[in-house]
């Protein structure tokens, strides 16, 4: 089995980030970046299917020369290979989607994986992108997969519930949390990692379909109060939501 | 993700190297993850989280910097250090274990060892199948352990050994002790397997400190173990003491990592904890032992970063070991003391780690060479002068 993860190097959700000076992007300056959450468990699953069936994963990354660092842990999870679409210029989804495609149709994979959304953007539309400009079927937010010959039967999460769907390889996936139980990197693949080459192609450059003009914070809400930590607190909590919030 | 975002107040993560980050952060995250939603139970209970042991085992903790023909990492000191740090945040129990495994078992057998002693024991103490421990102390020799009395005599193809060592980590847990005993008048170091017939490890219990550790006696009565099991190397107390420099040196990092989860308890209770109609972190004498906290985790990370790197050029000396690790064990306590205050009497509760540290960090600022002993050595290197007796 030929399995693609694609994964993004996204800013650690528990880090602060404040806007550029270009009013348009982040300021990344002492901002720690992380692999993006939900791409863990993209690979993850890439590395049980190659553990299971046999084969091949590579996970591949857009962006800059700081996304080596991201590839890098991948590595240390235990994929086989890692590839840089080396590309620092903003790129909207499309311009994203296009250049992973253009590498994935080379491979030939079996399947594609994603993680639902990456955290920075929130777009969730690379994946799909992706399968379309493949050709491929594509099932996002999955929570459950099995995986039989070509056969696959798949669990997504939809509001209230889940929805069970049955799809056939070469296919695109997108990963929600509980799919899996991320591995940690061991120190041993870290090690293993450091001696790994990880392969640099330069993408085609592809118009921007869609531009940021600007981004914003949002309204700052007022701070929360501590009314007290026991029991003795609740008159007081019921005298606030009355009187002040009243909402009771 | 980590809910721990480190203590780095003088961007120090810029003398990592990208390797070191990432096992600091796998161990971090594995902290959090798995460590700190059950160790006060174990640590009230008096257990060791021994469920925990496969798990370390597969993150490749145990004898991470030995060479990977015996299934380890093979990484550097500083890495190793930064491990170190990362499992005292979470309870310097885990640390003691490790560091045992790691400095005081697989470092003896892999320095002093036979070739096939080394074949036998090192993949399965680096794998987690086997546990080890080591017996230097005794009841009556514990800053002068080369006044030991246990012996072991040669008869036969076997050696035969009588005496007895106290606290010690991991004994009753242990599949292979590795005992320093006398045999004709010299301290040699010995392989003694669970279950031989003559020795026995019972727990000691009623521990006010390092609770989530297993702390034994180990008894040796006409206990007979195979010629081979003599490491033959040893010479003399220096080998027990070259094993002591790599457990003191992970410690001296452990050290950090207590005090980073006191600091870091105190800094956010501070700032949401209101008194006098302020967060308590606005009074100047809290700011005052908060600054104090600051100040001493940073100069203790310089001190085992440098100190790190020396040991990687082979260059570390055992009397800068030891000023690290009295420095910083002691600076730990005083923090922890510290936080407690910081917390009033929410630190003495379980729901902080404040107190388990604190507790802890009594034991840590014994074992290994006392506070008193590192004084001395270091006085004696720097002064010319022996002061031990
Ligand atoms: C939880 C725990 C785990 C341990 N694990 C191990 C283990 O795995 N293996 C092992 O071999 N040992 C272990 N130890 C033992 C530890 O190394 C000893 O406790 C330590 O070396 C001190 O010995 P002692 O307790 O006998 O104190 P003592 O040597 O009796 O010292 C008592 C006090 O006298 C001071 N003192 C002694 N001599 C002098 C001097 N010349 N000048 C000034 N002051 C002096 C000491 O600094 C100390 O303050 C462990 C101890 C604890 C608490």
């Amino acid at each position: 089995m030929k399995l693609i993860a694609c994964i993004n190097h996204v800013p650690d959700t528990a880090t602060r980030v404040s806007i550029g000076a270009d009013g348009k992007s982040i300021d990344r300056t002492g901002v720690t970046f992380v692999l993006n959450p939900y791409d863990e468990f993209a690979v993850e699953q890439c590395l049980r299917l190659k553990e299971k069936n046999g084969g091949e994963v590579i996970a591949v990354s857009l962006g800059g020369d700081a996304h080596k660092e991201t590839l890098r842990k991948a590595l240390a999870m235990g994929v086989d290979k890692a590839v840089l679409l080396k590309d620092d210029s903003p790129r909207d989804s499309f311009a994203v989607a296009h250049a992973l495609a253009e590498y994935a149709k080379a491979q030939s994979p079996d399947a594609i994986f994603f993680g639902k959304q990456s955290v920075d953007a929130d777009d969730a539309a690379v994946g799909p992108m992706v399968a379309e400009l493949l050709g491929m079927p594509s099932v996002t937010v999955v929570v459950k997969m099995d995986v039989n010959g070509t056969d696959v039967v798949a669990e997504r999460e939809i509001e209230g519930g889940r929805e069970v769907v049955a799809t056939k390889l070469p296919a695109v996936f997108t990963a929600q949390k509980g799919l899996n139980e991320p591995r940690y990197p061991s120190l041993k693949g870290i090690m293993a990692a450091k001696s790994k080459l990880i392969e640099e192609i330069a993408p085609a450059a592809v118009p921007a379909r869609v531009q940021v003009t600007a981004m914003r914070k949002p309204a700052s809400k007022n701070p929360g109060k501590i009314v007290g930590t026991d029991v003795s607190a609740v008159p007081e909590l019921v005298r606030l939501l009355h009187e002040e919030a009243r909402v009771i | 993700m980590a809910d721990f975002q480190g203590v780095d107040y003088f961007n120090l993560d810029g003398l990592l190297s990208e390797d070191e980050r990432m096992v600091r952060e796998t161990v971090r995250n594995f902290v959090d993850a798995e460590v700190l939603p059950i160790i006060e139970r174990h640590y009230q209970a008096g257990t060791f989280p021994v469920t925990l042991l496969p798990k370390m085992a597969e993150l490749g903790l145990f004898g991470a910097t030995f060479p990977a023909k015996y299934g380890c990492a093979e990484m550097n000191n500083v890495a190793y250090g930064l491990v170190m740090q990362e499992l005292e945040r979470g309870d310097s129990g885990l640390r003691s274990f490790t560091s045992v495994q790691s400095g005081l078992v697989m470092y003896p057998i892999f320095t002093f060892g036979s070739e096939e002693q080394k074949d036998r024991w090192l993949p399965r103490l680096a794998d987690g199948s086997a546990i080890g421990c080591f017996g230097l102390t005794e009841p009556d020799f514990g800053s002068n352990p080369g006044g030991m009395i246990t012996r072991a005599e040669r008869r036969g193809n076997e050696y035969v050994l009588n005496g007895a060592k106290m606290w010690i980590t991991n004994g009753t847990l242990a599949d292979v002790a590795v005992v320093w005993a006398k045999l004709d008048g010299e301290i040699r170091g010995f392989l003694v397997e669970k279950g031989t017939p003559g020795f026995t490890a019972p727990e000691m219990t009623g521990k006010h400190s390092l609770r989530a550790s297993v702390t034994s006696e180990l008894v040796f009565q006409d206990c007979v173990i195979p010629a081979s099991n003599l490491l033959p190397k040893t010479s003399g107390l220096r080998s027990p003491l070259m094993c002591l420099s790599q457990a003191r040196y992970g410690i001296a990092w452990g050290a950090l990592g207590a005090a980073m989860a006191c600091y870091d308890t105190a800094l956010s209770y501070a700032k949401s904890r209101i008194q006098f109609d302020k967060p308590i972190a606005a009074f100047q004498m809290t700011q005052e032992k908060l600054v104090g906290m600051i100040t001493e985790i940073t100069k203790g990370q310089l001190l085992c970063l440098q100190l790190g790197r020396l040991k990687d050029a082979g260059r570390a000396k055992y009397t800068q070991i030891s000023l690290a690790k009295r420095n910083n064990v002691y600076h730990a306590l005083e923090i922890a003391r510290s936080a407690r205050e910081i917390l009033g009497a929410n630190g003495i509760l379980g729901e902080y780690p404040v107190m388990r540290h604190a507790a802890n960090l009594e034991s840590v600022k014994t074992y290994e060479g006392t506070h008193e002993m590192h004084t001395l050595i270091v006085g004696e290197d720097i002064t010319g002068f022996p002061a031990f007796q």
